[in-house]
């Protein structure tokens, strides 16, 4: 089980039949040592029970010119490797749309089940989540950059062993299992000492490189468990960016099942 | 005021209560207090003469203001929100006129939560009427939408559990719907003297409601089921002793209803239906419809969708006691464009059709946000039904176009 946000990395749906091809042809072994990886990486995750974190999210179109919004997420670990986790997001800028709210119960290979809360209207609303590829509030990060971070929403392939800054890392290739993803590929770098993910390559339906996300500053709390305190996405080929520079993250804040529920959303604001 | 007066005094009583301020950990209350304002300016322009005498001619200007104070405690089990709400009008005196939005004090214990003050209720599903919503009187001086509500007094217990969230409302308090003056637009050849409403109930606007409401989601389902008692939203009129004036008055109604979603891929699939007894024949309404949405169309951000939705109404259309609808038997077909930039830019066109008089009318909305804190919407109204024999009919020259220019601080 992933937390929500903390890895943004991942890989892309089995949408050409090239690709699909490519990955039946990669060894057994190199696909069992590419999810061994990646199930490493997420269980050094694991029982991390609830968090809450606030952070900006900084918004740069290709001239540089830069807007941001604020939220807070909260997220319920399930520890079930074969359900997601839960996650609810709050904005409290722009002013606007201060107090709107996503929640979100993630599955692994059904869609997500999603609601927003548009406090103007009071009104709670079940949306589509077939939206995987779409803008995330027009930023550069996808829906399913956000949501889809489960173990087992991918297949994996592992390429190669390669030294990423002062670490090493693996380089593991994931494939998309669930429906709508916009990738046929991702290409994630997770390090063989802590085992986080570095730094993810997206690549288009055309598979053609689209992004490259970076996670940086690394903290570990609670001497368990790492967040990296800013993620950087660049879109290559728009030349936008996004960055998401995280506050503290506050652990066994005591959230439940009932704290993620849509009958919450009403109180956000 | 007095609704006000005795919902503060409640509230007050609730806050200060030493024995609660000791359970409560009430944190730094400046600290935890946001304070969020919105202030608009919002010309709206009617293209056509008025059709009776003492309406204004051309550009209404307005304004308001709504600031919105909100405080809760570090647990996060203890809230209290003030929205004041002032609308300023320079041609219609009536529609100059104060409102608390919300004024509440919230406490959750467990799976248990209690409210007490004003607010607001949402329960629908569906886009062109808003068939539900049953907690809050329509502030019709705000908009034809039926998107603007006055604050409800309410205590409401709302309890959460495995198989659902039950909510219990008592309402102690009727809010009467708001009507333009006699210098307004969007009025009928009468205008209604709120002045001198009337009730079924001698207890008259003391008289208590409740409401049960029953929600839940079973996978992609969403199901809402409601009961209400009491004072009907809807009044009908008499005329009044000297014949110049339409007096409202309100009756008591029981009523059933069901909202329901099914999503499913790109496809919301969306019912809300009732039945009223006590406004003339108990009869039924229902809305439903579905929206689809081609998501990242052409390649590009934006998305598309497309709405269209069936409405019933089956109220007796020749019992002049009851409040006429203009939703009987109409079709509603709407397309909406949501660019997802950074700007949150977005439009909805929608289109009304009678089924047995054509076309009823249409609505456009585009909004945009500019900078950080500047938020500008636009909003078309056009009534084209124009058989006098359709109560629609009365609104055929006060289409409209609303600039709304917001500054949030």
């Amino acid at each position: 089980m992933k937390k929500l946000l903390a890895t943004l990395a991942v890989t892309a749906l089995i949408a050409l039949p090239a690709e699909m091809v490519w990955a039946v042809d990669a060894s057994q072994e190199a696909k069992e040592k590419g999810f061994e990886i990646a199930a490493r990486s997420d269980r050094s995750d694991r029982g991390f029970g609830d968090s809450r974190v606030e952070l900006k999210m900084v918004l740069r179109n290709a001239a540089g010119a830069e807007t941001s919004r604020d939220m807070e997420i909260s997220t319920l670990e399930l520890p079930d490797e074969d359900i997601g986790d839960r996650s609810l997001l709050t904005f409290s800028s722009p002013r606007d749309i201060e107090g709107t709210a996503l929640l979100s119960h993630a599955r692994i290979l059904d869609p997500d089940d999603q609601w927003l809360y548009l406090p103007a209207l009071k009104r709670v609303k079940r949306i589509s989540s077939a939206n995987k590829s779409g803008p995330f509030v027009g930023s550069e990060f996808a829906f399913e950059d956000i949501t889809s971070q489960e173990l087992n929403k991918f297949d994996y392939v592992w390429l190669r062993e390669e030294a990423c800054g002062d670490l090493n890392c693996d380089v593991v290739e994931r494939y998309p299992l669930y429906e709508n993803s916009g990738y046929t590929r991702q290409v994630a770098w997770i390090d063989q000492t802590d085992f986080q993910v570095r730094k993810v390559e997206y690549y288009d339906r055309k598979d053609d490189l689209l992004k490259t996300q970076t996670f940086e500053d690394y903290r570990l709390y609670n001497d368990k468990f790492w967040r990296a305190q800013v993620f950087r996405m660049v879109n290559h080929q728009t030349g936008k960016s996004t960055d998401l520079i995280f506050g503290d993250y506050i652990f066994e804040v005591g959230l439940d099942d009932g704290d993620f529920v849509k009958g919450v959303l009403r109180r956000q604001r | 005021m007095r609704w006000f007066t005795r919902g503060s005094a409640a509230l007050l009583a609730l806050i200060a209560t030493p024995a609660l301020a000791q359970e409560l950990d009430l944190g730094g209350v400046w600290e935890n207090t946001d304070i969020s304002t919105q202030l608009a300016f919002e010309p709206r322009w009617f293209p056509s003469d008025p059709a009776f005498p003492d309406q204004f001619d051309g550009i209404q200007f307005s304004g308001f203001i709504q600031p919105e104070i909100f405080w809760e405690n570090d647990d996060r089990d203890a809230q209290v929100a003030l929205t004041p709400f002032l609308r300023l009008d320079a041609q219609d005196d009536e529609r100059t006129h104060f409102d608390m939005r919300e004024a509440y004090f919230r406490r959750i214990i467990d799976d248990w939560e209690v409210l007490v003050g004003l607010n607001q209720v949402f329960w629908g599903v569906t886009e062109s009427r808003h068939l539900v919503n049953i907690i809050n009187q329509i502030d019709t001086l705000e908009d034809t939408a039926e998107e603007d509500f006055l604050g409800q007094p309410m205590v409401q217990v709302g309890h959460q559990t495995d198989i659902g969230r039950f909510d219990a409302f008592l309402m102690p308090y009727f809010r009467e719907r708001t009507f333009a003056g006699p210098d307004g637009r969007l009025r009928g050849p009468l205008p209604v003297d709120t002045d001198r409403a009337e009730y079924e109930s001698d207890l008259e606007e003391l008289r208590p409601d409740i409401a049960l409401r029953y929600a839940h989601f079973i996978g992609d389902f969403d199901v809402g089921l409601h009961y209400f008692h009491g004072t009907g939203r809807e009044p009908d009129f008499r005329l009044s002793a000297d014949g110049t004036r339409l007096i409202p008055r309100y009756v008591v109604i029981n009523q059933v209803g069901a909202d329901l979603q099914y999503t499913t891929d790109a496809w919301l699939w969306k019912f809300e239906g009732l039945v009223r007894e006590g406004q003339g024949d108990t009869f039924a309404a229902a809305v439903a419809g579905f929206e689809y949405t081609l998501f990242q169309v052409l390649e590009s951000d934006a998305d598309l969708g497309f709405l269209g939705e069936v409405l019933y109404d089956g109220r007796d259309d020749d019992d002049p006691s009851v409040f006429p609808s203009v939703l009987e038997r109409d079709v509603f077909m709407g397309t909406r464009l949501t660019l997802n930039d950074i700007q949150d830019t977005a439009m909805l066109f929608g289109v009304t059709v009678d089924t047995e008089d054509g076309l009823g009318g249409f609505r456009l909305e585009a909004e945009r946000r500019f900078g950080d804190s500047w938020f500008v919407e636009l909003e078309a109204q056009a009534f084209l039904e124009d058989d006098p024999d359709n109560p629609a009919s009365v609104f055929d020259r006060d289409s409209f176009v609303t600039l709304r220019i917001s500054k949030y601080f």
